[in-house]
């Protein structure tokens, strides 16, 4: 089997299950909690790309997420304006700010371009609390409409989730082609040196913008759907603490691996859910995560499960050894 | 003359904050001179420094003097476990897995902080009294002084060390080369160790002396720890007079521009100035040689 069929299986049978787990769930709000994995995994798809696949980081990510979810919200509550044509507008505003300030931020490197990608993910905060006139302020925007198409309104959990997951396994087919492309390639030649990256001729500086720009687009997009679904938003969701929250899910699930996002996305929203005491703790886990994790599993959740893999078959073929010997 | 005594008034605060930035920067320029790190964990020991003697002085009751000198012991001690922990078995990492610990560590720290003292803000009572100095027109409380004499202390007493004791002089030469350092027989591990303590201590120190003037809670770390990078990147990591124009820069505009423009937007001012600097003077606006900042 080519590794291209391997691949396209594999998606096929996540597709499958996440098209189909609503059969097999009588509980509503299990389906509320896979609404937000799915929401999530888009999130930190976007955030992979840049962060696992481009070696960029960024700590202000619930910035592009808050921009879209308030460009979907306030033009969708304001105006007689249709949600989707607004959901373009959004990713294409994000995406335009993105590439503009991307230029001077991608510039630098490592520890200066967190700080500085931080202090881009702040300043939108502050914007978003501080222009109550528009967004509402820190009480937040209600009211906003559930999407529709002809007489379908996606106003129920079972609508939203396959809104929600088709949105979701779009992203994922999207994120897995393009890092298999020559620009995926081209990515990881940066992460991992970008001298010689540049040496072999890829254009180092336009292609991180791109991807920066990409990511901001797809974080926008899940805004606009987290809008329309949740119908309210408040700026609380879209500040640093979130931002540190996406990275978490990233290295939790694998800097550099899709379904390591889904991963990520999903026990980063299911712990809270059905550990209560996780409530009062959650930054603490979060931090102890990103320590823990980077010491001894800088590869993520996805490379651990490898690494069980790979022992258990090393020690099935020591065993087959052994036998054979006797 | 009323605009004159509010402008006096604004840069008094301005200046007062403005030191508390530079001693912050300091921190972080200290470890990313011995260590190439930018310490994201370094506004946590600001949080720690004010918290703890919080701590002291209701819990247990201490006079002011011991409950200073326990909450800087302990936030040093906090610093020397960070180092050991988690940035020693990790000397050689990418910076990106260096980022993402001291991300990590800083939540951490933040998160057993709020666990033990929970999300309340807690205010320091002023060091000595609450009576107001009039100083043209303008008041100021003796905390300000407080502020002002500590900074002063701390930046002369780091000169010294730097410039004349062996284990600065080491420090220095572990920040211009670590290979050659470790060649002439000054352990580079040993270096790095200090380097956190010593930004520990100052980190928690310059908490301390804001607590009075702006309360505390278990979160300032945050704000707090960035607006002191703003400070050390406007003066080029320098452990120098950059970082302490820096940050008296930073807190100036700040005040000015909470009072003449919008107090909301305060906190952006700072955010504003640190991406400008970022991208237009990477290497900051003091120094004259051109630096890679990789």
């Amino acid at each position: 089997m080519t590794e291209k069929k391997r691949q396209i299986i594999v998606f096929l049978i996540f597709a499958a299950a996440a098209l189909s787990a609503p059969f097999f769930l009588k509980d509503s709000y299990l389906i509320t909690v896979l609404i937000f994995v799915g929401i999530n995994t888009i999130l930190a798809i976007g955030l992979n790309l840049l962060l696992g696949y481009a070696g960029q980081i960024s700590l202000g990510h619930a910035a592009f997420f808050g921009l879209g979810a308030y460009i979907s919200g306030i033009l969708t509550t304001r105006f007689p304006l249709d949600p989707f044509l607004v959901m373009i507008l959004a990713a294409f505003c994000a995406g335009a700010l993105a590439f503009v300030i991307g230029f001077p931020i991608l510039k630098l490197k490592g520890h200066y371009l967190a700080m500085a990608t931080l202090g881009f993910g702040i300043i939108m905060y502050i914007v978003f609390n501080e222009t109550v006139s528009v967004t509402g302020g820190p009480s937040g925007l209600s009211g906003i409409p559930y999407l529709s198409v002809g007489p379908l309104v996606f106003d129920n959990d079972w609508n939203n989730y396959y809104l929600v997951w088709i949105s979701t396994l779009a992203v994922m087919l999207l994120a897995i082609n393009l890092t298999q492309s020559r620009i995926g390639r081209a990515l990881r030649a940066i992460h991992d040196s970008e001298v010689a990256a540049r040496v072999m001729g890829v254009n180092a500086r336009i292609l991180k913008v791109q991807i920066f720009t990409v990511s901001a687009v797809i974080s926008a997009f899940a805004g606009s759907l987290y809008a329309h679904v949740v119908t309210f938003i408040a700026p609380a969701s879209f500040g640093f603490h979130f931002s540190v929250e996406l990275l978490t899910m990233v290295v939790v699930g694998g800097l550099g691996s899709i379904y390591g996002s889904f991963l990520g996305a999903a026990i980063l929203t299911m712990l809270p859910e059905f550990l209560r005491v996780f409530h009062d703790l959650d930054i603490i886990v979060y931090g102890l995560m990103l320590i823990l994790m980077t010491m001894f599993m800088p590869g993520g959740l996805v490379s651990g499960i490898q690494m069980v893999t790979q022992y258990i078959a090393a020690r099935k073929a020591k065993r087959k050894d052994e036998h054979a010997q006797a | 003359m009323d605009n004159f005594q509010q402008l006096i008034q604004y840069v008094l605060s301005g200046l007062s904050n403005g030191a508390i930035y530079a001693l912050i920067g300091f921190g972080f320029a200290i470890i990313y001179n011995a260590t190439g790190i930018i310490n994201f964990a370094q506004g946590e020991f600001v949080m720690l420094g004010g918290m703890l003697t919080i701590f002291f002085l209701t819990v247990f009751h201490l006079p002011l003097v011991p409950a200073v000198l326990l909450a800087v012991m302990i936030s040093t001690i906090v610093g020397v476990v960070f180092e050991r922990l988690a940035i020693r078995p990790l000397r050689n990492a990418k910076p990106l897995r260096l980022i993402i610990i001291t991300i990590g560590a800083s939540i951490l720290i933040r998160g057993i902080a709020m666990l033990v003292w929970g999300k309340d803000t807690h205010a320091l009572p002023a060091f000595s009294s609450n009576e107001p100095i009039l100083i043209a027109g303008a008041t100021m409380l003796p905390q300000h002084l407080w502020i002002f004499g500590v900074t002063v202390l701390i930046i002369i007493i780091s000169r010294i060390f730097f410039n004349y004791t062996m284990m600065g002089k080491a420090m220095r030469a572990c920040a211009y080369n670590a290979q050659a350092a470790g060649l002439v027989g000054i352990s580079v591990k040993s270096m790095t160790l200090i380097s956190f303590v010593i930004s520990a201590a100052i980190g928690s120190m310059a908490g301390i002396i804001i607590a009075p003037l702006t309360m505390t809670s278990y979160d300032v770390g945050i704000m707090l720890g960035l607006k002191g990078f703003c400070a050390v990147i406007i003066g080029g990591m320098s452990t120098g007079f950059g970082t302490v124009l820096g940050g008296l820069v930073l807190g100036l505009l700040e005040a000015l521009g909470a009072g003449f423009i919008s107090a909301s937007y305060k906190d952006a001012i700072a955010f504003i100035i640190l991406l400008l600097i970022l991208f237009f003077r990477p290497e900051g606006l003091f120094s004259k040689k051109e630096t890679e900042r990789f």
